[in-house]
């Protein structure tokens, strides 16, 4: 059970997927201007990351293992989120509509979000369980969300700064994202 | 398109200033601020990148008219991948020392907004010349822009330049450099330098074929540049 929530919180915080290994940097970027779109895309990220690693990790040790396939991981990773992504936008559609609706406009974007495919080589290449890959996934995604949360509130106050020409937009944007990376480092050494 | 040699031409270099994937139309930022502490890591990652972007666009390009239009993105992502796991192997060989240091960051070529956005933008519809032209030019931009990333970030955090350590500098590194929040410092600066450069060129310079149709009428304004 320790293990399990070290787990979770290096792969939450030390470990945070945005700002210390940068992937899913797009979305982070991008829809990260306002609240409710930052904790959409956060709560369709992780949702997608956890079924992913569920239906990721028994194809790769029950299909692909026994049959030394190792090298197809990506093709079949990645074909298998396209598809999962597809699965749940129209499952969402036909049953709960009000839950598509918010979060409906993201799902398709989450196919090219490198944290999804991230994670799921990530689980496979540290040799985890599938408990513990599950556990990865739950706490990469809260801590995909953790980040956007956190720099959508941020950038709420930079609209009301006055920033020189030169560097208004996605260069503010960055250095800014710098600046938050940095409070980001001192949970370091926490777990080790 | 007539694919004479002034429009392959074209093609090439448009990739490397004009519409430099990472610094003007901000795709493939994961690489960009991942790989890029050292100038050497900047360039295999672009390398790869390029290799994968060309094989993509070229099968994508010839495969065009066969490929039906509703399954068009599982297929494109089944060629990118098929690509990435080709270098993957090629770089375990040969390079093994670059194949480690990539990491995970190699597999993840196959999500890189580049390669899909150029498949998508260039590669369906234009011929098999264009789309290598546009590949190579896309793939040296993007493997210039890393370069400079990746120097600015190995000079001033850890005081070497391609493994060569610089005297003074190399004493007194600023490690925040290659830390995360120095590869988000640096692209940030390295935009606003390429912003202000671009700004400095005179508005007539912008070549459209009006806003009708063009996907950025709305956010450059630029109707009375055209006009």
């Amino acid at each position: 059970m320790k293990a399990l929530m070290v787990i979770l919180l290096s792969a939450m915080l030390t470990d945070n997927f945005v700002l210390s290994k940068f992937m899913g940097i797009c979305p982070f970027l991008g829809v990260s201007k306002k609240l409710d779109s930052a904790s959409g895309m956060g709560i369709a990220v992780t949702f997608v990351m956890i079924c992913a690693t569920a239906v990721t990790y028994p194809i790769h040790h029950a299909v692909l293992v026994p049959n030394g396939l190792e090298y197809f991981d990506t093709v079949v990773f990645i074909l298998v989120i396209a598809l999962f992504v597809q699965l749940v936008e129209t499952a969402l559609k036909k049953t709960i509509p009000s839950l598509y609706k918010s979060l409906g406009v993201y799902l398709p974007l989450i196919t090219t979000n490198c944290a999804v495919l991230g994670v799921t080589v990530l689980n496979i290449d540290n040799s985890y369980s599938f408990v513990q890959s599950i556990v990865n996934s739950f706490g990469a995604g809260l801590g995909f969300m953790l980040a956007l949360v956190i720099f959508s509130g941020v950038r709420k106050k930079m609209e009301y700064a006055d920033i020189p020409e030169t560097f208004k937009g996605v260069p503010a944007t960055l250095i800014a994202a710098s600046i938050v990376s940095v409070s980001f480092m001192g949970f370091s050494g926490l777990f080790s | 398109m007539p694919e004479n040699k002034t429009s392959l031409g074209r093609e090439v270099t448009k990739g490397i200033i004009k519409e430099n994937p990472t610094l003007v139309m901000l795709l493939g930022m994961c690489p960009t601020l991942a790989v890029t502490t050292q100038a050497m890591n900047g360039i295999g990652m672009g390398l790869a990148t390029t290799f994968v972007l060309l094989g993509s666009n070229i099968v994508i390009s010839a495969l065009r008219k066969v490929i039906p239009d509703k399954v068009r993105i599982p297929a494109f992502i089944v060629i990118i991948a098929s690509f990435v796991t080709l270098i993957g192997f090629l770089l375990e060989g040969f390079v093994p020392s670059l194949y480690e240091s990539l990491g995970i960051y190699l597999t993840l070529i196959t999500v890189n907004c580049i390669i899909f956005g150029r498949a998508e933008m260039f590669a369906s519809k234009n011929g098999i010349l264009a789309s290598a032209a546009d590949a190579i030019g896309m793939g040296i931009g993007f493997t210039l822009a890393l370069f400079t990333m990746g120097s600015v970030r190995e000079i001033i955090g850890s005081g070497s330049w391609m493994g060569i350590s610089i005297p003074v500098i190399h004493n007194n590194p600023m490690l925040l450099f290659i830390m995360p929040a120095g590869g988000f410092f640096t692209l940030g600066m390295i935009i606003a330098i390429v912003n202000k450069l671009a700004n400095k060129k005179p508005p007539q310079e912008i070549e459209c074929g009006g806003c009708e149709g063009c996907p950025m009428a709305d956010k450059c304004g630029g109707k009375e540049a055209a006009e």
